[in-house]
């Protein structure tokens, strides 16, 4: 059975606000019955100030499905239009102390059903461009069509390439042959024939683990590197550098729903906190060292960077 | 109060008589079978008397057929990829749409491979075209995979005409028979099977442990090469344990076969009728008339299976569901699709399975819990309104993704 959290079974065994809600001004309908899921939000707005006074959900779907629904109400009880409308899928995850990967789109069919329903309240038509389809890499929640879409986008030819550009299969590599059939039929489309890279148990082939030097999918100003830095800078020339280096890797991390930011340079010793869902990831010992080699290229020096937890950070500042 | 297990089709409880043969295998007769001094020479003598059971159970000619294998998965790609490397000039395959992924998955990589599968489609009931098997088979099919019984139904095959009429056209013909050894009789030295697989854990031996039934005389080429055992058909130190627990399971299974036939199958009964008279818009998939005398698989309208099973979980019953979200996939079961039975059932079907061990208390405590359950989850469905689906002017149609 799945791994889910205590939040989770709560909403699913005592969901909140289930049933339509009585004089409902917004409605949305969204679903994927396929994939085995339904949801209509109904929504009642005090139309003076676009406040949600009540929300109700009707759910076909799995635990976490409904789960996420009666999280998704709870949550933007209260909020006006606008407000709620910030609510990302990770917001309601997060709410529900996560979820499954094979799950992940339970929330972001209630995000949908959310833009659904105020579209409905604004007279609007919604445009409905989300698409999905079988899971590929179970670690980073990847699925087919998100491979096969930034394949063909960044005309992408290696399976470090996707991993590079999707995360998907950056973790335990076991999806890897499932890339490389995506890859297969994508070169073949383009007129072109995948080639494996060479198999090597160690060296220094960087395939496989997420790489922050990536490009992002959307163009990315790549870090202006000027080259040779000069032997020695000023404390204060360090430090902005440090950050211009955090700055640009900053992006990469924030798609993740990740983010870093630094507390204190010590010598040779740059103290982080990463925050978000950088916080507990599998990754995280793998982020931090790409952030480390970035800095030592930059700097032309070797830094140490050292993580600093939560708490230990709350001393040095507030609590973000 | 003990859970109910209603989920043996997905595995069973070890027999304790299994457990206490298989014992002594693990300490006292640790020898290796093949080995000449009086540590293996005894392994080597329990090894055969668990083969014999288990011909005896498959109602094979001789005992030399029975090939040990790990498992029901390994014996069908022993079984498959053996017909295709023995018969170079034969490149296709006929299996059916309903097979299990051990069968399915490696079909559809040797389809990516070059080789032409055939699926046989099934109807509303799960029921093959017997007309359109016969137009198919031709001098280039190498195999033909067809299962005894079908894991989430429970619907039979007619697999001992089918294997009739592929040895009549000399073509090989196998069958996954992990759901049916045990609860079905057979007699396969009167029948034209070439090759079956058969899973212990199905019938109360131990997981990590199967069979490939091999009729003498068929042409094979082994899947792992190295020593002599199983008569250099699969290479591999045998699981003697395992082989010896699987023998007394055999034995087990023959002795109860006429149980499961009858007390099995009126519990099965009991329970399908109590719950179709508690719940509407409920209804039986596959062949009814025509299925393992175990598996009762019911589709609960306009509700998802995950949900359910998740709530009867709650309550200390055990079961399993074709949903798309038990399986992590994002279609319901390919079964419960092939069958053509709509979506908004098919997420909803539950499989009570059930086995020696289920007792009368335990289908009415079944009986008993079902209807709430869906009653609550219907309650919180937009397909449901007061007591019956939504009318058809007001029905819900969301935007698909």
């Amino acid at each position: 059975m799945w791994d889910y959290s205590e939040k989770v079974k709560e909403h699913f065994y005592n969901p909140k606000n289930a049933g339509a809600v009585a004089e409902a001004n917004a409605i949305g309908d969204v679903g994927s019955l396929s994939c085995g899921d339904a949801l209509r939000l109904t929504l009642k707005v005090d139309p003076a100030t676009d406040v949600i006074l009540d929300a109700g959900f009707q759910t076909f779907g799995c635990g976490s499905a409904i789960a996420s629904s009666s999280a998704l109400t709870e949550m933007i009880k209260g909020l006006t239009v606008d407000e709620a409308l910030k609510i990302s899928n990770q917001d309601i995850a997060d709410f529900l102390d996560g979820l499954p990967p094979e799950k992940m789109h339970c929330s972001v069919m209630g995000r949908e059903a959310l833009q659904a329903a105020v579209a409905n309240y604004r007279g609007e038509e919604l445009e409905d461009d989300h698409e999905e389809g079988a899971l590929i890499c179970k670690c980073f929640a990847i699925d087919e069509v998100m491979v096969r879409e930034t394949i063909r986008a960044n005309n992408l030819s290696s399976v470090e390439d996707v991993t590079n550009y999707t995360k998907a299969g950056g973790g335990c590599s076991a999806c890897h042959e499932g890339i490389e059939r995506v890859l297969t039929e994508e070169l073949a489309a383009r007129g072109e024939v995948f080639v494996a890279a060479p198999t090597k148990a160690k060296g220094k082939s960087k395939s496989g683990l997420v790489n922050l030097n990536a490009p992002a999918p959307a163009p990315a100003a790549p870090a202006p590197a000027e080259a040779a830095p000069a032997p020695k800078m000023t404390n204060l020339q360090r430090i902005r550098r440090i950050e211009m280096v955090l700055e640009s890797i900053r992006p990469t991390l924030q798609r993740d729903h990740g983010d870093v930011e630094l507390l204190e340079v010590d010598g040779k010793n740059v103290y982080v906190k990463l925050t978000g869902a950088c916080t507990g990831c599998q990754m995280a010992s793998m982020t931090l060292s790409g952030i480390q080699q970035r800095l030592i290229e930059e700097l032309g020096e070797f830094v140490k960077v050292i993580p600093v937890s939560a708490a230990a950070a709350a001393h040095a500042q507030l609590e973000v | 109060m003990a859970d109910v297990y209603l989920d043996n089709n997905a595995t069973t409880r070890v027999d304790e008589e299994v457990v206490q043969a298989m014992l002594p295998f693990f300490t006292e007769q640790f020898g290796n079978p093949s080995s000449l001094h009086s540590f293996g020479n005894q392994v080597g003598m329990a090894l055969k008397k668990a083969r014999q059971s288990v011909q005896k159970l498959l109602g094979a000619e001789h005992d030399s057929e029975i090939v040990f294998t790990s498992c029901g998965t390994e014996a069908d790609s022993t079984a498959i990829l053996s017909a295709l490397k023995a018969q170079p000039e034969r490149k296709t395959i006929i299996t059916t749409v309903v097979e299990h992924p051990a069968i399915l998955s490696l079909c559809d990589y040797l389809a990516s491979e070059g080789y032409t599968v055939h699926k046989l489609a099934v109807d509303k009931k799960g029921r093959l075209d017997l007309d359109h098997y016969a137009s198919l088979l031709s001098d280039d099919v190498a195999i033909v995979s067809v299962m005894w019984a079908n894991n989430e139904t429970g619907t039979l095959f007619p697999v001992l005409e089918m294997a009739q009429m592929a040895d009549d056209a000399g073509i090989m013909f196998h069958t996954d028979a992990v759901q049916a050894v045990g609860k079905v009789p057979m007699n396969l030295q009167d029948s034209a099977i070439h090759m079956l697989s058969v899973s212990g854990h199905k019938l109360h031996a131990p997981k990590g442990i199967g069979v490939l039934y091999l009729r003498r005389g068929t042409r094979f080429r082994p899947l792992l090469r190295g020593g002599h055992q199983e008569r250099g058909r699969r290479a591999g130190t045998e699981n003697a344990a395992s082989i010896v627990g699987l023998g007394v399971a055999a034995e087990r299974a023959l002795a109860f076969m006429e149980h499961e036939n009858t007390e099995v199958k009126r519990l099965r009964d009991k329970l399908e009728a109590g719950v179709l008279a508690a719940v509407p818009y409920a209804f039986v998939t596959g062949d009814p008339d025509n299925r393992l005398p175990n598996t009762a698989n019911i589709a609960f309208e306009y509700i998802e299976g995950e949900a359910i099973l998740l709530l009867l979980n709650k309550v200390g019953i055990a079961a399993s569901s074709g949903s798309a979200c038990t399986s992590g996939s994002l279609e319901p079961s390919h079964v419960m699709r092939a069958m053509d039975i709509p979506y908004t059932a098919a997420h909803g079907t539950v499989r009570f399975s059930l086995s020696r061990y289920t007792t009368e208390e335990e289908v009415d405590r079944v009986i008993a819990a079902v209807p709430p359950i869906v009653a609550q989850l219907r309650k919180l469905s937009p397909y449901w309104s007061g007591n019956g689906p939504v009318e058809a002017d007001k029905a819900f149609a969301p935007v698909y993704a």
